[in-house]
C-alpha cells in the first residue's frame, strides 16, 4: 500500500539533562503543560496536519511512553492501513543492536519505511514544545523540488552557540551546516524536523552504515555528506513558538511561556488542538480562600492555597495558607498547609508537609522535587 | 451457575439496561432539544455518565438503552460506548431507539421497549438485567447489590437509600417500606418515608420478559408499575441500601440544589472520591487559565476555561469564557458560553453556547433560577 510520506518520529532520546525528571521516564513521556506530556505536541501535529503513517522510534525506559502512546487513539491514529507504529531495537536471526544515532535508527527500520513505498521521509523528533503544520513544510519541499528540507527557526544571536546552525544563500540554499559554533554566520537554528526523498536519503543511510567510525547522526553525518556531494537542500523557515525542553531550566521556562496572555502558541486554540489521554478527573474545585493569579489548573484539583505563576496537572490539592509561585505541580501532588514554593518542579504524588518551605532563587535552576529529595531542599 | 468460588461473582451474567421512557422533559429549557439523561451536569458530566459508569465499573459488558425522543445529542455523547469502555466485540453498547413496524403491537408505554426487542434480550447471554433510569446520581460498582440479589435468592432486588432531610424531589420517588431481613412490605409514595427507591434494581432476565409478556396481555403501560409494583404479594422483593453520597435530580430545583450541593467539598469529595472516576466523553481541552485579573471562590471549573472576571458559587463547564470585569454568581455555566466584559449573572442557569453581551444584568431568585436556552445571544 502506497503512502506519498511517512513520519518518523524519534522518542529515544535519554534526556540526561532533565536530571530527576527523566529518572525512569523517557524525555518524550515527561509530563509538560499541566495535562499533557511532551511528546503530545508531535503527535497532535501529526493529526492536524493529516500526516497519517508515523512510526514512533523509542529505545529508553518506553514503558511509560508506550502505555501512554498505545494504538495511537487520541491523535486518530489507530487506523486500519497504516496509523501508529511503536519501533523499539530488535535482534534479528544474525543479531542485533540499540539504535546507535538517529540515522541508524531510520535504516534499522527499512522494512518498516518500504512497506509504504514512499516518496518523502518526514523525520521529526519527540522532544518539543511547538505547533506546526508539517503538510505546509512538504509542500514546500516539493516547490523547491528540494532533495532535502530542514525546518528551522530564528534564534537570538548569543544562543546560537547552542544549536546546529544552517548557512544559506538568499534563496534559502544551504551551503553549510555548523554544529554548535563559536562565531556563528547565521542565526538560523535547525529544528530536527528534516524531510528526505525517500530513495536519496536511504542510499546515504546505506553507505553510513557501513562506516565504523561514523556516528551515524543525521546532524553530524547524514546532512554534512549531503552537503559535500551538493545536493538540494534547502531551509524551511518556521515562524511560530517552538521551544527545545531538553533542560530543567528551559522546560521550567516553556511553562511560564504558557502563562504569557501573547504567547504564539495557545493551548485553547481550537483550530490546531493538543491532544492526550485524559484520565477522567472530576472538575477542580477552588475554595473560598483560594487566589489563582496567571495559572493553569487541570482536573481534579482541590485549590485553597494562593497561586501564582504556576501550573497544576490534575489531582493536585493546595490546602490553606500556601503560596505556589512559579511553580509546577505533577499529577497527584499534595501540597499540606502554609507551604511555600517558588521555581519548583514537584514530581508526581510527592506529598510536601505542613508548614514546609522550598524554593530556588532567581539566578538558581529551578529545583525538581520528588521524594528522594524532599528532606534536603527543604528550608 | 454463577458462584464461582465462595463470594465470588461473576459479574458478566448480568446485563444493563437504562430505561430513559419515564423520565423526559423535566428540566424545561434545558430538555427542549435533548433528553433529561443528556443534560450536563457537575461541570463535565451528563446526567447519564453516572449510571453508565457505575455499571462499566461494575463490569457489566453489555448495555442497552430505551430511548424514544430527542435522542440526538445523547447519540452523539455515547457514541460506540468507547469512553466507557464499552466498544467491544463481546457485548457492549445497545442504543434501542424506537424503529419498529410490529403490526400486531398493542404493547404501551415502556413495554412497547421490550416487546419490540424482545429477540434482542432473548439472544442475549445474560441471566440477569439491571435496570435504572438516569435520575439517580452516586458513584458507586453494584457488584455488592448483585451479590445481595443472588444470596438471598430473591425475584427483584431494589436499590434504596435513606435522605435524612426529605427535599421537594422525594416527593415524586417511590419509598420502601422494609419488613424482615431487608424484603420489601410496601412501595408507596409516603411522603414522609425517608427510604427512596433509586430506579435501580435486579430482576432474573426469564422473570422480566414473563411479567413483560402479562402486562401487555392486560393492557398495561408502565414494567415497574404494573409489573412489579402490582405484584408485591406474588415476588419475593428485596431491599438492598445503598449508603454512599446520592441526588436524585427530577427538576429544574432539584437540579439547580444538587448542583450546588456539590460545592460543598465533603460531597464533592464523597461524590468524586480518589480513584474512582465517573467516565464521560473525552473533550481535550487545555486545563484552565486564570488571568492576573482572576478572582474564584467556592466554585466547581471544568477544563478549557478562560477566567479574567469574578466567579463564586458556580459551575463552570468546559471552554466557558468569564472576561475582565465580569461576575458570575449562584450560577451553572455549560460550555462553551462566553461572559463579556462587565456582565454581571446571578442564580442563572445557562445552557450550551450562550453569549451575554457587555454589562448586560441577568438575575433569577435563589429559589427560582433563570434558565437560559442554548446558543442565545443576551
Amino acid at each position: 500500500m502506497k503512502k506519498e510520506c511517512v513520519t518518523m518520529l524519534l522518542a529515544g532520546g535519554v534526556g540526561t539533562r532533565l536530571g530527576l525528571l527523566t529518572k525512569n521516564l523517557a524525555k518524550p513521556a515527561v509530563p509538560f503543560g499541566g495535562r499533557y506530556r511532551i511528546i503530545d505536541f508531535a503527535l497532535s501535529n501529526c493529526l492536524n496536519s493529516r500526516m497519517h503513517t508515523v512510526g514512533v522510534l523509542t529505545q529508553y525506559s518506553p514503558l511509560e511512553l508506550h502505555k501512554h502512546i498505545g494504538v495511537g487513539k487520541p491523535w486518530d491514529l489507530d487506523r486500519m492501513e497504516d496509523g501508529l507504529t511503536i519501533l523499539s531495537p530488535f535482534t534479528e536471526k544474525d543479531g542485533g543492536s540499540w539504535y546507535l544515532g538517529t540515522a541508524d535508527a531510520i535504516i534499522k527500520n527499512k522494512n518498516y519505511v518500504e512497506r509504504y513505498d514512499p516518496e518523502y521521509l518526514i523525520v521529526i523528533s519527540g522532544d518539543h514544545i511547538y505547533h506546526m503544520d508539517y503538510d505546509a513544510l512538504l509542500n514546500h519541499h516539493k516547490e523547491k523540488e528540494a532533495d532535502v528540507t530542514i525546518s528551522v527557526v530564528e534564534v537570538p544571536w548569543k544562543e546560537t552557540s547552542r544549536f546546529g546552525i544552517l548557512n544559506t544563500t538568499d534563496n534559502l540554499r544551504i551551503y553549510e551546516f555548523e554544529e554548535k559554533p563559536t562565531n556563528a554566520k547565521s542565526n538560523l537554528a535547525s529544528m530536527g524536523i528534516y524531510i528526505f526523498n525517500w530513495k536519496v536519503l536511504k542510499g546515504y543511510l546505506e553507505e553510513d552504515a557501513k562506516l565504523q567510525e561514523s556516528k551515524h547522526d543525521f546532524g553530524q553525518n547524514i546532512l554534512p555528506a549531503m552537503i559535500a556531494d551538493n545536493l538540494q537542500l534547502y531551509a524551511y523557515r518556521f515562524d511560530g513558538y517552538w521551544k527545545d525542553v531538553g533542560t530543567i531550566e528551559s522546560y521550567w521556562e516553556a511553562h511560564m511561556d504558557l502563562l504569557k496572555e501573547d504567547l504564539s502558541l495557545s493551548l485553547n486554540n481550537n483550530e490546531w488542538r493538543t491532544y492526550s489521554h485524559d484520565s477522567n478527573f472530576a472538575p477542580q474545585l477552588i475554595e473560598e480562600t483560594a487566589v489563582l493569579h496567571h495559572s493553569l489548573v487541570n482536573n481534579g484539583c482541590i485549590v485553597s492555597g494562593k497561586l501564582d505563576h504556576s501550573i497544576l496537572f490534575e489531582n493536585v490539592y493546595v490546602d490553606e495558607g500556601s503560596v505556589i509561585n512559579q511553580s509546577i505541580l505533577h499529577p497527584g501532588v499534595r501540597v499540606g498547609a502554609n507551604v511555600f514554593l517558588e521555581r519548583v518542579i514537584v514530581q508526581e504524588n510527592v506529598t510536601i508537609p505542613d508548614g514546609s518551605k522550598i524554593a530556588a532563587s532567581k539566578n538558581e535552576e529551578p529545583i525538581v522535587l520528588s521524594n528522594s529529595n524532599l528532606k534536603a531542599v527543604t528550608i | 451457575m454463577v458462584r464461582l468460588l465462595k463470594g465470588v461473582f461473576r459479574i458478566d451474567t448480568m446485563m444493563g439496561l437504562i430505561n430513559l421512557e419515564h423520565e423526559h422533559d423535566f428540566l424545561n429549557e434545558l430538555t427542549y432539544f435533548r433528553c433529561g439523561a443528556a443534560v450536563p451536569f457537575a461541570g463535565r458530566f451528563r446526567m447519564i455518565d453516572f449510571t453508565l459508569s457505575n455499571m462499566a465499573k461494575s463490569n457489566i459488558s453489555e448495555v442497552a438503552i430505551f430511548t424514544r425522543n430527542k435522542y440526538r445529542s445523547l447519540m452523539d455523547h455515547l457514541g460506540s460506548g468507547a469512553d466507557w469502555d464499552l466498544d467491544r466485540r463481546h457485548g457492549g453498547l445497545f442504543i434501542l431507539p424506537p424503529d419498529w413496524n410490529d403490526p400486531t403491537d398493542i404493547s404501551k408505554g415502556d413495554l412497547s421497549h421490550f416487546h419490540n426487542n424482545r429477540d434482542y434480550f432473548e439472544r442475549g447471554k445474560s441471566d440477569y438485567v439491571l435496570i435504572s433510569g438516569s435520575q439517580f446520581i452516586s458513584n458507586t460498582v453494584y457488584q455488592q447489590l448483585f451479590e445481595h440479589h443472588l444470596e438471598t435468592g430473591a425475584d427483584v432486588t431494589l436499590l434504596t437509600t435513606t435522605y435524612q432531610d426529605l427535599l421537594p424531589e422525594h416527593n415524586g420517588c417511590i419509598k420502601v417500606k422494609v419488613a424482615e431481613e431487608g424484603s420489601v412490605a410496601s412501595l408507596t409514595n409516603d411522603p414522609k418515608n425517608p427510604h427512596v427507591f433509586s430506579g435501580v434494581y435486579v430482576i432474573r432476565k426469564s422473570l422480566l420478559l414473563e411479567l413483560v409478556d402479562e402486562c401487555i396481555a392486560d393492557y398495561k403501560n408502565h414494567f415497574f408499575m404494573d409489573g412489579i409494583k402490582a405484584n408485591l404479594n406474588r415476588l419475593t422483593i428485596q431491599s438492598y441500601h445503598y449508603d454512599g453520597y446520592s441526588s436524585i435530580i427530577n427538576s429544574v430545583d432539584s437540579y439547580y440544589r444538587q448542583t450546588m450541593a456539590l460545592l460543598e467539598t465533603k460531597s464533592y469529595k464523597q461524590l468524586f472520591s480518589d480513584g474512582e472516576h465517573v467516565l464521560t466523553k473525552v473533550g481535550n481541552q487545555a486545563p484552565t487559565k486564570y488571568s492576573g485579573e482572576s478572582k474564584v471562590t467556592k466554585s466547581l471549573v471544568a477544563t478549557g476555561c478562560v477566567i479574567d472576571g469574578e466567579v463564586d458559587h458556580s459551575v463552570l463547564f468546559r471552554g466557558v469564557k468569564v472576561s475582565e470585569g465580569a461576575v458570575v454568581k449562584n450560577s451553572v455555566i455549560m460550555q462553551r458560553c462566553t461572559i463579556e466584559p462587565g456582565a454581571r449573572l446571578e442564580n442563572v442557569i445557562m445552557d450550551k453556547d450562550v453569549t451575554i453581551t457587555k454589562d448586560q444584568v441577568l438575575k433569577g431568585a435563589k429559589e427560582q433560577p433563570f434558565v437560559i436556552a442554548k446558543r442565545r445571544k443576551i
